[in-house]
């Protein structure tokens, strides 16, 4: 009795800004937008945006990928520290969470131009300037970048609470440091890499300023064509069908990683 | 191989502190471009402190944070506590709902709101309906997940017999509550509170949906800026914010480093 | 443990100060929507108009931004916000006219607007002058640099689909000015409301695109400035602007014909200020702040007086005030029916999105889609494997 009524201010907050939102964007998705008509027009136009769809699947899991790759090491590095380290190695990693994600990315952009920084000094070596920024590669660093603390953060909280008695089970029991970490330590976090995984690929995969300042006119992403639907062009109820095709298509993915772990935990979301 | 992480993630941690270095160093440059270093000038600060406009919009940043976090965090205790309470479908049900804002990309959560908002707008004839209120509701939405999965798991961890005991020495439940569980979970509340407020401070995305014209946060109006020529003081003032929560974060991090010394020792006491 | 409880009350005191509330919205104030880079602040020296503004009427001014007549339409048909004055360009004036989106002005608050010239009163757009004052004019044409573009690939709009410069050149961000390149180009009326010509137009702006560095609005200063791009469509205003900070950069009117434009301070319905509002506008038209305004903008002044407030120089400018034999080349924009104008915003959202090969990532996706499934299979044996070798079923040991 006690516990509904602690949870009822929180339903029904969360129903009234969670669900009945989400009720609404059905809603635009399946109206027209000037005569408020039922009409299947907007999700039945969107065979068009398909290449738009997997290049921004493609190049967020490419990102998520390589969040991993590089995600990891720095993690198990960090995990390893001695305790005060370990504490200001992850805070190190948190901090560029907490600054506008606006100016950082301009700042790569500054780095990768052709009049930038890099490409300064590459043309006072007397060299010809590198195409460095308008391609999907900067896309992807971009994203890299930015979500590479979400990688790296439950990645690290995970690998730490390894128990380190069966590492030292493992090791008495004669393998090598190769088999220690491929038979103990990565099957034991997987959780973290699934949830590092989630938290990168569902950013990235609707990102809307990364790919307008590092990509070319080639590489719009689906986030740039909601953001413009709502911004620019206004037809709310088409971005209403591409954020809803984009939830389930999200959807679909999570509840897909989430079959590679076998235990039912409620997503590792570490402070 | 230890050496060669080691090295990784010296690396890494360079290639995640460039573009503050880059925004930094821009902040002291003469010229406007970012990518030639021109002269030292403190100008940038004087400038940003005279205008005043940019602090401003700093305030109102920091008012909604402040406000939806801490909502968010009673909000969300009360209903940690009340999960914690709770079995089978209802908590299944509330977990969901829980987990529906944090697997949606940010650029959904906006867009419906900001349909919600202008649809109620319309049903109630109210003309602005955008601004502080519609941000403060959205940043308490967006905000209640994070609270809630990080009070979670401290109360797991919390021995279930220390609520009983209180309760037996004569405590009513809601004594039992202030006096004993919520000072077992409060360090889940404070990181809770914290992550709501770093989430809030630097939230773009779904601000820049559901903001009118008549309240306006910094990371909105970062973004208009990056829209026309750049002007330098915003590099001064993404330093200054820099400069603060790098010594706030230290500051809470040598806390923590005390404390859990301290604990350390009691428990080397214990045993 | 005692310490950590400390940090939030801290925090919160810390904090506290700012918590004073947004102080209530004082009651003499108007919101004014404008484009980015459109009134002069203030900086090198010129007037900071809104500074001026309030300092003579006591109104005080809430100043925002968009970047485009499409933006403006946007946030005013999404609702949620008012705003008191906005100053859209003159195809813009028309459809919110016709949408019924503008509030009738009272030019017994506008005195000044007497010294608008009767060349700019009653045009198209709003043929009784009921709803705008004017508050500049100005020309569509190509910016490039010197630097770096040929003299003998200068001329025409052609220049825009030179892939000599693949990767240098810009372009507008906003359909309409978009469209009305392609529609120079082919031959056809700036105001064409043809489907088949449209879509044609469409297919050229595609062609175009794999050279472009991007499509940019107020991004063009910095990018042309810093020679980050060589070649841009912009007005002609803004290019006398660039000439100041970057004196290599080139201007031209191209000969198949370009746009003119008029952009006229409007009231939007739904605003709460009008008398403010008027106030403002009237402001705007007085001949010594329309002079030290547009000189700083380099915008055309539709009010001849402001004229003798200005640097001879730039009253006299070629590219501010073309003569009669430029302006004959030019047309200007009327509105489109809604028909029209939603081919056009769906057409040109094709071209920004169209492009790029889509085979490529078809192969990637179906690939990726593969390697998951198998994945998916693989680990699942494998599990089967194991829990069939330990004997036990995992859902037991969980329940």
């Amino acid at each position: 009795m006690k516990s509904k009524r602690l949870l009822a201010p929180y339903v029904a907050w969360m129903t009234v800004f969670t669900l009945i939102p989400l009720g609404v964007v059905i809603y635009y998705a399946f109206t027209d937008s000037i005569t408020g008509q039922f009409t299947f027009a907007n999700l039945s136009n969107l065979s068009t945006y398909l290449p738009i769809f997997l290049r921004s699947i493609f190049l967020s899991l490419a990102s998520a990928a390589i969040c991993l790759v590089i995600g990891y090491p720095v993690a198990y590095t960090i995990a390893q520290a001695n305790p005060k380290w370990q504490r200001f190695l992850s805070m190190l990693v948190m901090l560029p969470m907490c600054m506008s994600f606006l100016l950082r990315t301009l700042a790569w952009v500054a780095m990768l131009e052709d009049t930038g920084i890099i490409n300064r000094v590459v043309s006072s070596l007397g060299l010809k300037p590198l195409p460095l920024i308008r391609n999907s590669g900067a896309v992807i660093l971009g994203m890299v970048y930015n979500y590479l603390p979400y990688m790296i953060t439950p990645l690290y909280t995970v690998i730490m609470k390894i128990d380190p008695r069966l590492i030292e089970a493992a090791q008495d029991l004669g393998c090598d440091h190769k088999r220690v970490f491929t038979k103990v330590i990565l099957p034991l976090s997987v959780p973290g890499i699934i949830s590092g995984i989630t938290m990168v690929f569902v950013p990235a995969v609707s990102t809307f300023y990364i790919s307008q300042k590092l990509g070319s006119t080639g590489t719009t992403m689906i986030g740039d064509v909601i953001e413009s639907q709502f911004k620019t062009a206004y037809n709310p109820n088409l971005g209403a069908a591409l954020s809803l095709v984009m939830m389930i298509l999200i959807f679909i993915c999570i509840g897909f990683m989430n079959r590679f772990t076998d235990s039912e935990e409620e997503g590792v979301v570490t402070p | 191989m230890k050496k060669f992480c080691r090295v990784f993630t010296v690396l890494v941690f360079i290639f995640l502190y460039i573009p503050m270095i880059v925004l930094a160093v821009a902040s002291f440059n003469t010229g406007t471009d970012i990518a030639v270093f021109k002269g030292f000038t403190l100008s940038r600060y004087a400038e940003l402190f005279r205008d005043g406009s940019l602090l401003a919009l700093l305030r109102n940043s920091l008012i909604i944070s402040v406000l939806a976090s801490f909502i968010a965090t009673v909000l969300g205790t009360m209903a940690a506590v009340g999960l914690h309470n709770s079995r089978g479908r209802l908590r299944s049900a509330v977990m969901t709902l829980t987990n529906i804002p944090m697997t949606n990309p940010d650029i959904v959560t906006g867009v419906s709101l900001a349909l919600l908002f202008s649809f109620t707008g319309t049903l109630l004839k109210v003309k602005s309906i955008l601004g502080f209120w519609t941000l403060l509701i959205a940043h308490i939405t967006f905000n209640l997940p994070y609270v809630i999965l990080s009070v979670l798991p401290k109360l797991t961890q919390m021995d279930p017999d220390l609520e009983e005991a209180a309760l037996d020495l004569g405590c009513t439940p809601g004594q039992a509550f202030f006096k004993v569980i919520l000072h077992e979970i409060m360090p889940g509340v404070i990181s809770g509170f914290m992550m709501a407020f770093t989430m809030s401070l630097d939230d773009f995305v779904i601000s820049y949906f559901v903001t009118g014209s008549s309240f306006i946060t910094l990371p909105v109006e970062i973004y208009n800026y990056t829209k026309k020529p750049i002007h330098p003081k915003i590099y001064a003032l993404f330093t200054l914010m820099f400069l603060v929560i790098l010594v706030m974060m230290v500051a809470m991090n040598l806390l923590q480093g005390k404390d859990a010394e301290r604990k350390q020792k009691k428990r080397g006491v214990r045993a | 443990m005692k310490k950590r409880l400390l940090i939030l009350p801290l925090l919160l005191a810390l904090l506290l100060p700012c918590l004073v509330f947004p102080a209530a919205a004082a009651s003499n104030e108007i919101t004014v929507y404008n484009w980015g880079q459109y009134i002069s602040d203030g900086s090198d020296g010129y007037v900071d108009v809104i500074e001026e503004f309030e300092a003579e009427t006591g109104i005080k001014v809430h100043y925002l931004t968009y970047d485009s007549n499409e933006s403006l339409y946007t946030k005013l048909k999404t609702g949620g916000s008012t705003y008191d004055v906005i100053i859209p360009s003159d195809y813009m004036i028309g459809r919110l006219i016709a949408e019924d989106m503008l509030e009738p002005l009272n030019f017994d608050n506008i005195p000044n607007y007497r010294y608008v010239d009767e060349a700019f009163k009653n045009q198209a757009y709003d043929p009784e002058n009921r709803y705008s004052v004017p508050y500049t004019w100005g020309t569509v044409g190509v910016i490039y640099n010197t630097k770096y573009v040929d003299e003998d690939d200068v001329g025409g709009w052609d220049l825009l689909w030179n892939s000599k410069y693949a990767g240098k050149i810009l372009m507008f961000d906003n359909c309409r000015d978009a469209f009305a390149i392609a529609e120079s180009l082919l031959g056809y009326s700036l105001n064409t409301q043809d489907p088949t010509e449209l879509r044609s137009c469409a297919s050229l702006l595609s062609e175009q695109k794999p050279i472009l560095q991007g499509h940019v609005m107020d991004q063009i200063y910095d990018k042309m400035i810093r020679e980050e791009a060589w070649i841009a469509p912009y007005y002609a205003g803004d290019y006398l602007y660039m000439l100041e900070e970057n004196e290599d950069l080139g201007f031209y009117f191209p000969e198949e014909g370009f746009n003119v434009f008029i952009d006229a301070a409007c009231i939007p319905k739904g605003c709460t200020n009008q008398e403010g509002a008027e106030a403002f506008i009237n402001f705007l038209c007085k001949p010594e702040i329309c002079g030290e305004n547009l000189e700083y903008l380099g915008y055309s002044a539709p009010i001849s007086e402001a004229k003798n407030y200005m640097d001879p120089e730039v009253a006299e400018s070629e590219i501010a005030y073309p003569s009669d034999e430029v302006l004959a080349n030019s047309e200007s924009f009327s509105a489109l029916d809604l028909e029209t104008s939603q081919l056009m915003d769906s057409l040109w959202l094709s071209v920004k999105t169209s492009g790029s090969d889509t085979t490529g990532y078809l192969i990637a996706g179906a690939a990726l889609l593969l390697a998951a499934i198998a994945l998916t299979v693989i680990l699942k044996l494998h599990r089967r494997r194991k829990l069939a070798r330990r004997g036990i079923s995992r859902r037991t040991n969980q329940a």
